[in-house]
Order: structure tokens, then sequence, then C-alpha cells
């Protein structure tokens, strides 16, 4: 269907208008209807994050047990926003939110990122050597099971050394910690 | 301004050094989302915090190096002139979001462009990086230097058990959005495409046209992206989104072959019509001209087109974008002065390859 004002662009704005029973059917293209001033297109598309957050439904069973709303009650004392607020947004005020909203956060973080609520990959530098290496023996610990399964007892063995010698590092920084 | 120095100025450097599989894969791109500890994101709203993020990268990043990374120039959007911001934006330099916070939006750009961090966008620090073709692992791991160097000035929100903390929660963890700018007429063409992005949405990964709304692929470009941040690690995501759009890039070249010996002389004639319309019509829509721009890429990585350079897809998409056309025609124009400009200039840029 073309445009009915330009007649030049395929029609994608279809709007019914009924004044005093009059009923008009208008078909325009996005162009024109901008400069019809029926819509305004600008920022109209919905982000795949906007599509997402919407999605979470709000915590139904949690709310039915209590009495009180977290969305006006629960607020990150931070950067003072509420729980309400970050749903209507999305968006969280500052990175407090993340603890202050905790209780409701693990259902949310399930549905967008295909049931994960634990970080996996990179680690600053600033955390310090403590993290990096805990995270370290973790990896080493499922190779050292894949070697098993697979038989390859000589790596299992070198890898069995190296976490050995990890979790020493870890236990001699955690004496010197607390000297 | 000559359309040389023009076309230098519309094309990024980096694009034009090949990459792996670069007939089919354009770009690979990596994006990190990075917050400073202790400040409210930007989407908080409130400014004072936010100008001090600005003023404090400003005076530790603005003319640094890092390693073949020169110069890096702040811009900030108080700055720049609405057809400024709409031209880096066509260049995928800064998103359409950064470019409304006339407050404390800024960007830190390399000179080779290559390398684009932008300053409260969504989150404080947004690191981009771009490599032409398939160079996925190049590029994070370039985007982990980066990211170290500034690290070395700044404490990012992170937590042990969330990860990078980030403004929105489809962010969090690795904060890292990687993705690949592919052409893929013949799957198009077949209507295979329908069948694939369902498949590839159910593996965590997002398939979306790069120009063009809705479903709608303009110039046959594809966006092939991961959407899970979380619970993965870089290399994981980085390994799933590879052998993804290895798929990919194995269907088109099956689906190529096929047309090709179905329908070798139609499809021949059916691109050098397009070639014909681009270097003849005096009036042109950006659809058209997007087809007709896939359809000679085509026709140059099958054999049929020679002489005709082929980052002419990339490059033409960017050029005839209205941000561009404005800024080379250095005015205002409405949409129909727009159609005739672009075909003006197409035709202008096809003569000179044949010049060379």
């Amino acid at each position: 269907m073309e445009c009915q004002r330009c007649h030049k662009n395929d029609a994608s704005v279809h709007y019914t208008q009924v004044i005093n029973g009059k009923k008009d059917e208008v078909h325009l293209c996005e162009e024109c209807a901008e400069k019809e001033g029926y819509m305004d297109f600008s920022n109209q598309h919905l982000s795949m994050h906007q599509f997402l957050t919407s999605m979470v439904p709000l915590d139904s069973a949690f709310n039915k047990s209590q009495s009180i709303k977290p969305e006006t009650t629960t607020q990150c004392d931070y950067c003072g926003m509420t729980y309400g607020e970050f749903r209507r947004k999305g968006k969280f005020g500052c990175s407090h939110c993340y603890e202050s909203f905790s209780s409701y956060l693990t259902p949310l973080l399930k549905r967008v990122h295909s049931g994960n609520t634990e970080h996996v990959g990179k680690i600053p530098k600033r955390i310090g050597g403590n993290l990096h290496k805990q995270r370290e023996v973790e990896s080493l610990q499922t190779k050292l099971q894949e070697a098993i399964q697979a038989e390859a007892f000589e790596e299992a063995a070198t890898i069995r050394d190296q976490i050995h010698q990890l979790k020493q590092e870890l236990e001699e920084e955690r004496k010197g910690g607390e000297a | 301004m000559s359309l040389q120095d023009f076309i230098d100025d519309a094309i990024s450097p980096w694009l034009n050094d090949g990459g792996e599989d670069n007939d089919i894969v354009l770009s690979s791109r990596i994006r990190l989302a990075r917050n400073l500890d202790k400040v409210p994101f930007p989407t908080s709203g409130q400014e004072e915090p936010l100008t001090k993020v600005l003023e404090y990268m400003e005076q530790e990043f603005s003319g640094q190096s890092f390693n073949g990374f020169k110069d890096f120039q702040l811009a900030k959007m108080s700055d720049l002139e609405p057809i400024e911001k709409r031209v880096l934006i066509e260049k995928h330099l800064i998103s359409p979001n950064l470019a409304e916070n006339e407050g404390s939006g800024a960007v830190l750009i390399s000179k080779n462009e290559q390398v684009s961090i932008m300053v409260n966008e969504e989150d404080h620090l947004r690191l981009q990086i771009y490599y032409p073709g398939l160079q996925l692992k190049t590029a994070v791991d370039t985007a982990f230097e980066i990211d170290d160097w500034i690290e070395g000035k700044i404490g990012y929100a992170f937590d042990e058990e969330k990860g990078y903390l980030t403004s929105c929660p489809t962010n969090v963890g690795t904060g890292l959005r990687a993705s690949v700018m592919m052409h893929l007429p013949a799957l198009t063409m077949t209507n295979q495409m329908n069948q694939i992005v369902p498949e590839i949405n159910k593996l965590g990964l997002v398939v979306r046209g790069i120009y063009g709304e809705g479903s709608e692929a303009l110039g046959n470009l594809y966006q092939v992206s991961n959407q899970v941040t979380l619970g993965k690690s870089e290399e994981e995501i980085i390994q799933d989104l590879t052998s993804v759009v290895r798929e990919l890039i194995d269907s088109e070249r099956r689906s190529r072959e096929w047309i090709v010996q179905q329908s070798g002389i139609q499809l021949e004639d059916k691109l050098y019509r397009s070639y014909g319309i681009l270097s003849n019509s005096r009036i042109i829509h950006s659809k058209e001209a997007s087809k007709c721009l896939s359809d000679i890429r085509l026709a140059i990585d099958l054999g049929w087109i020679k002489g005709v350079s082929k980052t002419i897809l990339n490059e033409l998409m960017v050029l005839t974008q209205p941000g561009f056309l404005q800024h080379y025609a250095k005015k205002g124009l409405s949409p129909r002065e727009r159609d005739v400009f672009r075909a003006k200039l197409i035709r202008e840029r096809l003569t000179m390859e044949q010049e060379d």
C-alpha cells in the first residue's frame, strides 16, 4: 500500500480516526506521519534491553507472602533509587544497587543470562592475586576431573601438583594477612 | 574537500586491511562496559559527579597513546554540531544515546578510529574496538590490554560474584558484547535467514539487520552478537560466537555456489543490472541503493565485476546515510534532495574506481 500523502513510499503507519461518528482510515509512510504530527518516531524503537527487563515479573510469589511492597520500601542507601524505580527504568542508579536489591535480582539475572548468576570471566588487576588464584584453582579442578575421566593420568598428576602449589600460596597469603 | 579526502574521512583506516574470511565477514567488534566505583551511573542523571568523570577522563587520556593506538582525542557532545554527531553515529564511533547526552557525554577516539571510548553513555565507560574480517580473538585480547591500561588510572566497579557492574542488568558480568558484521546475500535470497535466525537465538546469540528497521536487513548486512554476559567467560563467549559465524560463512558459501549452478546467467544479469542502476541513476532511495550495493559486492566476490574494490559496500553504505550526505553537501537536505545527491555521489565514486 502506498502512502496517501506522498504517493511514493510504502505506508507503514495505519491510523483510524473517528470524528463525530465519522470513521476515517489514514495510511501514511513514517516520514509523512511525522510531518503531519501523527507520531514521533525518534526514540520509538524498543531496545533489546528494555524488552528483556520489562519481561521480568514483579516477583509475584514474594509479594503475596509479604504485606509490604518492595517497590517503595527497598531503597539503595547509596544513590537513593527505590526498587520500583529500577523496575520502571530497567537500569540501576549506581553499583551499590546490586547489593541493595540483591534479594530480587537472582530471578531477573537468570532470565536474562540463560540461568546464570555468577561471573566467571576477567577480573580487574587491582582485586589482587588472591581471587585470580582462587579462580585458577577452580578451573584447574575442572580440568583435573576431565583428565581423570579421559584416563590421562600423567596430565592429571601435573594438574594436581599445580593445584597443590596454588593452594599453598593462598594459604600463605591468608596467614600473612592475619599477621 | 575533494571526494577522495571525504572518503578517507568516511572510511576508518582500519577497514581497509583484510582480515580472515573478509568476503563475508566485514568487521568484528568488541565492546566492554565499565563503570567507576563509588560514582552514580550516567542513568541516574546526577550531572555533577558525571561531569567529574568527564573531566578526569579528559585530563588522563586526551592526547595519550597506547601501543598502536595513537593520540586519543576527546570530543564533548556539547561541542559538536548535530551533523558531526550524526556522522560519528553513522561511522559507529558513538551511539545515538551518547549523542543525546549534551551534559557530560564525550568520546575518546584513537587516530586510526579503531578504538573509541564513550564516556557517560549508559555506563561511565564503553570501550569499543573494531577489526576487519573475522578476528574476534585478536580483538578481545587487544581490548583487554586497553582495559588494563585504563584500569591503571581508574577503580572499576566490580563484584566477585556478579563481575563488572553495569547500569543495565543485561550487561553485568563480563560487560562484553562481541559482534560481527556479515554480508549474507545468498542466504537472504534463498529465504534461509528466516529459518536460521530463530535457531541462532536459541543459542543465546542475537542476529539483526545493521541498517534498516525490524527484521529487515538493508544491504543484506547482518550483525551477530552475544546476548548473555554472565556465567560465561569472555573466551567461551568468543568461541560460541565464532563457531556460529563459521557455520554461517559455510552456509553462505554453499548457497552462493548453489545459486550460481542453478541460475548463473540470471544471477549475473541481476547483479549487472544493479551495477547499471548505480552507474546511471539520477535519483536513488537508500533502500534501492543498499540492495544494488549488496549486488555489486556479490558480483565482485564471484569474480564477475573486476576493478572495483571490495570495500565499496561498507564504504558506500556509510557514505550514503543521511548524515554523511549532508556533511558532504555542507548543508541540510530534504529527503528528495538526498536521493538526488546520493545518486550523484555513487556515480562519482564508481567512476573514480574505473580511473584508478
